[in-house]
C-alpha cells in the first residue's frame, strides 16, 4: 500500500499541514489591518461629527459636512498616490468607508486622463461609482415603493 | 462614542475583508462597494440600521452601508410624506450633498493631479 510508505505519508501529511496553515496568516493579518484602518477612518469621522455638532449643525448636516471633508481628503490623498499605498495593506479598511468610494472615482479618472476631459476623466469617474449609484438608487426606490404600498 | 465608532466601523470593514479573502468568488473592491451600499439600503429599509447609527455614530454612517441607509431613509420618508413622487425624489434628495461633494472633489482631484508611473 502507498500509505505504508513513510515518504508518501509524510508528503501527504505535509500537504495537509500546508493547506491548513498557509492561508490563515494572511487572512488574519488582512483582517486585523482592515479592522484597524477602517476603524480609524470611522473614528476620524466621529471626531469631525463632534466638531460640526459643536458648531450647532443638526445631525444630518453634520453628517454631510463630515462626508464632504472625508471625501475631499480621500480625493486629495488619492491624487498624491498616498491612498492607494495605504490600501495595499488595509484592503477593505480603505474600500468600505466613504473614502473608498471617493478613491474609486478619482483613481480611474486620473489614470484615463489621456483619453480626454469628457470620456477620460468625466466617464471614468463613474467606473465604480456608476454601478454603486445604480444599485443603491434602484434598491432605495423599491424600498420607498414598498413603504408606499404597505401604507395604502 | 469615539471608541464605539472605531469598533463598529472596524468590524464593518472586517466583514468586507473576510468577504474578499474567504469566499470562492472573485470579489473585487467594486463588488464590495456595490454590495455594501445595497446591503445598507436593505438593512435600513428593514429598520435595523438606525439603531446601529444611534449606537455607533460615524462608525455606522462612514462605511458605505451608511450611504445605503441615507438613500433608503430618504426614499421611505419622502414616500410617506408625498406619496409616489416622493418614491422618486427621496433617495437622491437625501444623498444630494454627498454625491455632489464626491463628483466635484473627485473631478478636481483627477484634473489637478497626474498619475504616478
Amino acid at each position: 500500500m502507498n500509505s505504508s510508505d513513510p515518504f508518501e505519508l509524510q508528503k501527504r501529511e505535509y500537504k495537509k499541514m500546508v493547506q491548513q496553515v498557509k492561508p490563515k496568516p494572511t487572512v488574519i493579518k488582512n483582517g486585523i489591518m482592515a479592522f484597524l484602518v477602517g476603524g480609524t477612518i470611522c473614528a476620524a469621522g466621529q471626531l469631525l461629527m463632534n466638531f460640526f455638532k459643536a458648531r450647532e449643525l443638526g445631525t444630518q448636516d453634520a453628517g454631510l459636512a463630515t462626508a464632504a471633508v472625508l471625501v475631499f481628503l480621500a480625493a486629495f490623498l488619492t491624487g498624491l498616490g498616498i491612498y492607494d499605498e495605504i490600501a495595499k495593506y488595509a484592503g477593505a479598511g480603505t474600500i468600505v468607508p466613504i473614502t473608498g468610494f471617493a478613491n474609486s472615482m478619482v483613481a480611474p479618472a486620473m489614470e484615463f486622463r489621456s483619453e480626454g476631459m469628457v470620456f477620460g476623466v468625466g466617464a471614468r469617474l463613474f467606473t465604480i461609482a456608476g454601478p454603486v449609484l445604480v444599485f443603491g438608487i434602484v434598491t432605495a426606490w423599491l424600498a420607498g415603493l414598498i413603504t408606499l404600498v404597505l401604507s395604502l | 462614542m469615539l471608541l464605539k465608532a472605531f469598533l463598529v466601523g472596524g468590524s464593518i470593514c472586517l466583514i468586507g475583508q473576510l468577504l474578499m479573502d474567504l469566499t470562492n468568488y472573485k470579489v473585487t473592491p467594486g463588488h464590495i462597494l456595490v454590495g455594501f451600499v445595497t446591503a445598507g439600503v436593505i438593512i435600513s429599509a428593514l429598520g435595523f440600521y438606525q439603531p446601529l447609527v444611534d449606537y455607533a455614530g460615524a462608525g455606522a454612517t462612514v462605511p458605505l452601508t451608511g450611504f445605503g441607509h441615507l438613500l433608503a431613509q430618504g426614499a421611505i420618508e419622502e414616500a410617506r410624506r408625498t406619496g409616489i413622487l416622493g418614491v422618486f425624489k427621496g433617495a437622491l434628495s437625501a444623498a444630494a450633498g454627498g454625491i455632489t461633494a464626491a463628483v466635484v472633489f473627485g473631478y478636481l482631484a483627477a484634473l489637478v493631479f497626474k498619475p504616478k508611473g
